[in-house]
């Protein structure tokens, strides 16, 4: 049975709790808070409206399409999407604050990081996300992160968004689909 | 899908296929915009440009896109090669594939030199234009120059002018076009246009260009193709240049937002008069940046996929 481990409340003060992590080291600012597509780009919104809160600064805001970075290509039933960057404000003055929905493998962040460097050099580059389920394949760590929980390969986490169409903002863990491929595996 | 495929030519393409080809190019224009040009989805792979026939903006074009995407491009002209020592197609070939390229993109003056190939490698063939048969990443660019004008194909009425006979940029645009719901008319000297053509590509024939240019969306100029003219197609080109050739007061008749097109290279003087060739409705150029991101989707569609 599919299980809900964050509601809208839940979700909320996750991404307080993210936005306090990230502004508790004052040295890294001016921050650049950058979604990668598609998950992270709503939560991405999100967090740069908390931190305008906390820190009274208003971040800048862009998004990062990783197709092309990909390290496993496309399905063979896939028309692969590949998207649009949007960095429009100067890497350099900036440290970058990565931002996705669940931190899984380690290899959308892999590729989040090259494709984030091809744009130019940043001063550095921070990760949150709303989800660590755990299950790494390579040694990456979030420095901001919303809620820890353990899973299994074989489970599925969907984080739902009402700006994304859901009813109802909430994280729910649930068995995989067999049918599942391609996309990005959560 | 086309992963994994050979292309050969529009023909084997269905709308759906050739909008997400469209699609993909869109977002592979960023890329050459960037200071960094240059994204891994291709590495180490290998591509092998074989141009038997001349070429400036093709070759350059699909070499460029390879390197774009971290494949390993290489060159080979027919002359400079062991086909001026008088190799055939079947051998070089055959040499070409035991060096294992993931994609062999051909020219070749004989209709049917990219399916002759694709029959013989291991390697995915991409045609980049097999003497008039078909050059599909030329369509699929010139579609992809419209639908940014446009924001569709479907209903635009597209005029092809000039050297239908000969043109496989005027055949792959018909067949594609054709498929996308597009209206076409072509204007053309009698012994410049095939016979059947009607029947085939479901389009119209106009009796002159000024016919063919009324109210226009698009103005498709084809270049006078001199080398592949063996009998007497024309009076002479300075006539050709009078009935067909387009000028700016021509090009009035089209739609206010019409667009002038040309696959190029541009005879100046003849099939355009030179003031259109720059002049507001030339996208021209347009065409030329597209092409570099219509190849980058066609290499990155076709090889990029997990292996099966």
């Amino acid at each position: 049975m599919p299980r809900t481990v964050l509601d809208a409340k839940g979700i909320s003060e996750a991404l307080d709790a993210m936005a306090e992590a990230i502004a508790s080291r004052p040295q890294d600012g001016p921050w650049a808070v950058v979604g990668i597509r598609r998950g992270g780009e709503p939560l991405a919104h999100r967090l740069v409206k908390r931190l305008t809160e906390i820190t009274g600064k208003e971040p800048a805001v862009g998004t990062l399409d990783i197709t092309l970075y990909r390290d496993d290509g496309f399905g063979p039933h896939e028309w692969p999407q590949v998207g649009i960057t949007e960095i429009p404000f100067d890497l350099h003055a900036h440290t970058v604050v990565l931002v996705d929905d669940v931190l899984y493998t380690g290899r959308t962040v892999r590729a989040a990081l090259g494709a984030i460097l091809d744009y130019g050099r940043p001063r550095a580059v921070r990760l949150a996300v709303l989800v660590d389920r755990g299950l790494r394949e390579l040694p990456i760590r979030a420095d901001a992160v919303g809620l820890q929980i353990e899973t299994q390969p074989s489970e599925h986490v969907d984080v739902q968004l009402e700006v994304t169409g859901a009813a109802a903002d909430a994280v729910v863990v649930g068995e995989r689909r067999p049918q599942e491929q391609g996309g990005d595996k959560k | 899908m086309i992963g994994g495929q050979h292309l050969l030519g529009m023909q084997q393409l269905d709308s759906e296929q050739i909008n997400a080809i469209l699609s993909t190019a869109q977002g592979f224009l960023q890329v050459s915009r960037r200071t960094i040009k240059k994204v891994p989805s291709l590495r180490g792979r290998t591509i092998i440009t074989l141009f038997y026939e001349a070429s400036t903006r093709t070759r350059m074009s699909f070499e460029l896109a390879g390197k774009r995407l971290s494949a390993d491009t290489v060159n080979i002209s027919a002359s400079g090669s062991s086909v001026s020592k008088g190799e055939s197609l079947h051998d070089t070939v055959m040499t070409l594939n035991a060096m294992q390229p993931d994609a062999v993109i051909v020219r070749h003056p004989a209709s049917g030199a990219a399916a002759f190939i694709a029959n013989r490698i291991d390697a995915r063939v991409l045609n980049a234009g097999d003497g008039q048969h078909e050059h599909p990443s030329q369509a699929l660019l010139d579609m992809l120059t419209i639908r940014q004008r446009f924001g569709k194909l479907e209903g635009l009425k597209v005029a092809i002018v000039g050297d239908i006979a000969h043109s496989r940029v005027a055949r792959s645009n018909l067949i594609g076009l054709a498929k996308m719901g597009a209206q076409v008319r072509v204007a053309a000297p009698k012994t410049l246009l095939p016979r059947g053509l009607v029947e085939a590509y479901q389009c119209t024939i106009c009796p002159n260009v000024e016919a063919a240019l009324e109210g226009a969306d698009v103005v498709m100029a084809l270049r006078l193709q001199r080398e592949r003219m063996e009998g007497a197609f024309l009076p002479n080109l300075r006539e050709y240049a009078i009935e067909y050739g387009i000028s700016t007061a021509m090009l009035d008749r089209c739609n206010p937002d019409g667009i002038l097109m040309h696959p190029g290279p541009v005879n100046r003087g003849v099939e355009l008069s030179p003031e259109v060739v720059d002049g507001p409705r030339s996208v021209i150029l347009d065409q030329v940046e597209n092409g570099v991101a219509v190849r980058m989707a066609l290499l990155y569609l076709i090889l990029g996929g997990e292996p099966a």
